[in-house]
């Protein structure tokens, strides 16, 4: 493995320079980023907020890509000094986990070393990262694309996956097939009608080690999908199914079961000028695919299994995100976006545009079984237990020149008993069905045309958890350089400790270059983007944060 | 090994000539279908390229008010506007619904759902927007949004086409 790396950062050296001769006669280019978060951890006993031993998380990223024709290079290098609360503490290191070379045509794309990538919507194969989320799941091996007929798509790759500074242990290896039919027959491509079809096929291989069970060491899954466009009218769908994988990380009765897993989903959409509509049903059982069986948390995730509710990100309204359950569940979501015309009764002057956007799932109807499949699953049917609920209208309003308005009602239901948010030290669950109604105002005034001041309100009122939230924001920018915030949650309702959460946030940024200074408390949460979240634990003091794209 | 790497990168980084054609990466247009990136500047004008999500607030504002200002832009430049979402498969559907419902006419949409596009043009954090020229080079970008920002890209804009 040493030997490999070597070669290929030697590789990298030899291209670098060859490069450098030669950019200074033709044409090269290199890019980059830089990202630094930082804070200095402050005791603050009454939120609960401890510091850690290093007394000061600082995470920091830079890319740097050099293309030259058809060839493009690049390396990431990360610095965990320590990782900020809330990273995993398997962070804490400094290297160049991302580095590949990639040679791209119009045909034939191939690139060695590290590759992101994904197959239809994920649910076999997903490759990504989320730096606000520490997730990283990069593949470092080889990929191929090749585009050998109009409307034709391949791709096929091998790689082990990341995990923090190193690899996981398993070997993952995937196939996928695009097929564009109105292109490829030409006696279609003027059809108003156009039809995508799709397939792939992904296997991973991990050596089993178990003393105890006889585990499959090769695992595949299939997928294929669909998208039908009739002008306005979309609809897509994909359906996965994965092999008998037994693993430990399912509900306690139904680890190391050898049931297959499997997943549908399907969207449909409508729109035209001034309407929207989006309607998805998703259904998932035993999906959850790891490269090395015994992993947990987000570590080493083959698939991605996307969220069917709305990700919500005013602070209140994310305060009971919903994520994917991977082991089982049944959700269906529709959202209808509608603009009323300008000079209208509900237009007024500037239009007026209204979202009305509903989502619920539930668990599957399982059985336990006497074999070694342990239970078997009803298709059609939809478990007892409610998940989640969210119903959420929006408003959106332009009054004027200088005034502008965005109103948000939300009624969530959040099973925790099921989705374990939020958890005492044990581990159990400190309150069941959580019921809750949110409101926002976001209203932004115009002082000049480069000076706008925002006032955010809002209000969660809930008889569980910690009762009744309210907050406010108010902000002041300066275009196109300057802001500053200030900002206070106060759980007004919590019997025990009514206490505010205040910060005040202050950035300069000129071009691509942004740096954010600000000082105070932050609560205890969860940080979810798509289907994966994070617990971000209570912390007080001063951060800071510079990113610079060049 | 890490040191000589370093010291190729350092003589690099001093020694380029700065100047590139536009990577090439796989998106998607509203339709799913599959399109280069570089394809995106064939035409003879400017582009503002700016990557958004549904999910985005200050993404969501820009785009507003890029769609009220684009045509007369347009029409004293010829300037192009193409937004780029990021959403990802949980809300890649809801993109063409919410652009129609919110009745923005006047802007080019693609896909960029596992962010290869994004990554490419090492955008950090959403919204970011750039102004390239026909050969894809970058004139200028700018990092989050905030309201009369519009103002300074109509002022570069005006600036290159001078």
């Amino acid at each position: 493995m040493a030997t490999i790396k070597n070669l290929l950062g030697l590789g990298f050296v030899i291209l670098f320079s060859c490069s450098i001769s030669k950019a200074q006669n033709n044409e090269g280019q290199v890019h980059g980023n830089v990202q630094i978060d930082a804070q200095v951890y402050k005791t603050d006993s009454i939120i609960g907020a401890e510091v850690p031993p290093s007394r000061m998380g600082f995470n920091s990223y830079a890319n740097l890509n050099y293309t030259k024709g058809n060839f493009t290079a690049g390396l990431r290098y990360e610095g965990y000094m320590n990782a900020m609360l809330g990273y995993d503490e398997e962070y804490n290191d400094v290297g160049i986990p991302i580095r590949y070379i990639s040679y791209r045509s119009d045909e034939l794309e191939i690139t060695v070393g590290s590759f992101y990538d994904q197959f239809g919507n994920g649910l076999i194969f997903r490759s990504y990262e989320d730096k606000s989320l520490g997730y990283d799941n990069a593949m470092d091996g080889i990929k191929i694309k090749f585009n050998p007929y109009k409307g034709v798509y391949l791709k096929g790759f091998t790689g082990k996956q990341r995990k923090y500074f190193d690899l996981g242990p398993g070997i993952i290896r995937g196939i996928d097939g695009e097929f564009l039919i109105n292109d490829i027959f030409e006696s279609m491509s003027a059809l108003k009608s156009q039809v995508i079809l799709g397939g792939s096929f992904v296997s991973k291989y991990q050596k089993d080690e178990n003393p105890v069970y006889n585990l499959p060491e090769n695992v595949g899954a299939f997928s294929s999908r669909f998208t039908f466009i009739n002008g306005g009218f979309n609809l897509n769908g994909e359906y996965a199914y994965k092999y008998p994988d037994p693993h430990p990380d399912v509900i306690d009765q139904y680890n190391y079961n050898t049931k297959f897993g499997d997943v549908i989903l399907v969207n449909a959409t409508y729109s035209r000028k001034g309407l929207g509509v989006f309607l998805s049903v998703k259904r998932v059982d035993n999906m959850s695919y790891r490269s090395d069986r015994n992993a947990t948390l987000n570590n080493l995730n083959i698939n991605f299994i996307p969220s069917i509710t709305k990700n919500h990100t005013y602070a209140l309204a994310a305060m009971y995100p919903y994520v994917t359950q991977p082991n089982g569940e049944l959700g269906l979501q529709g959202e209808v976006i509608y603009n009323f015309k300008k000079e209208t009764f509900l237009g007024g002057k500037y239009g007026t545009n209204l979202t009305v956007n509903f989502s619920q799932v539930n668990s599957l109807k399982t059985t336990p079984t006497a074999n070694y499949e342990k239970y078997e699953s009803e298709y059609l049917a939809i478990g007892d237990e409610l998940y989640y609920r969210d119903l959420n209208v929006k408003v959106h309003k332009k009054i004027n020149n200088k005034w502008k308005v965005d109103l948000n009602y939300l009624n969530l239901k959040f099973n925790n008993n099921i989705l374990k948010l939020i958890l005492d030290e044990s581990g159990s669950s400190t309150f069941g069905m959580l019921d809750a109604n949110i409101l926002v105002a976001d209203v932004s005034y115009k002082i000049k045309s480069r000076q706008t001041l925002r006032l955010e309100l809002q209000g969660l009122f809930t008889e569980q958890d910690k009762g009744d939230w309210a907050s406010g924001l108010l902000e002041y920018t300066l275009a196109p350089k300057w802001f500053l915030a200030f900002s206070d949650q106060y759980n007004y309702g919590n019997e025990n400790d009514k206490v505010h959460y205040f910060n005040i946030a202050a950035g300069y940024k000129k071009k691509a270059n942004r740096i954010q200074i600000g000082y105070g408390r932050q609560r205890e949460g969860v940080v979810c983007i798509g289907g994966v979240c994070r617990n971000v634990p209570a912390s007080s003091g001063f951060n800071i944060s510079i990113t610079s794209s060049f | 090994m890490k040191k000589l790497l370093f010291v190729t990168l350092a003589f690099m980084l001093t020694n380029i000539i700065w100047a590139q054609d536009i990577p090439s990466v796989q998106i998607k247009d509203l339709n799913n279908k599959n399109i280069l990136s570089k394809d995106l500047f064939k035409g003879e004008n400017m582009v503002i390229l700016s990557f958004w999500a549904t999910w985005c607030k200050p993404c969501i504002k820009e785009l507003d008010a890029y769609n009220e200002n684009i045509e007369e832009w347009a029409e004293e430049t010829g300037v192009e506007l193409i937004a780029i979402s990021v959403d990802n498969t949980r809300s890649m559907s809801r993109v063409a619904p919410f652009v129609n419902g919110r009745g923005w006419e006047n802007i080019q949409f693609y896909l960029d759902p596992n962010e290869d596009f994004k990554r490419a043009m090492n955008v950090v954090n959403i919204p970011h927007t750039l102004l390239l020229d026909r050969e894809g080079n970058i004139l200028w970008q700018h990092n989050s949004y905030t309201e009369g920002d519009e103002y300074e890209l109509y002022d570069v804009i005006k600036e290159q086409t001078k």
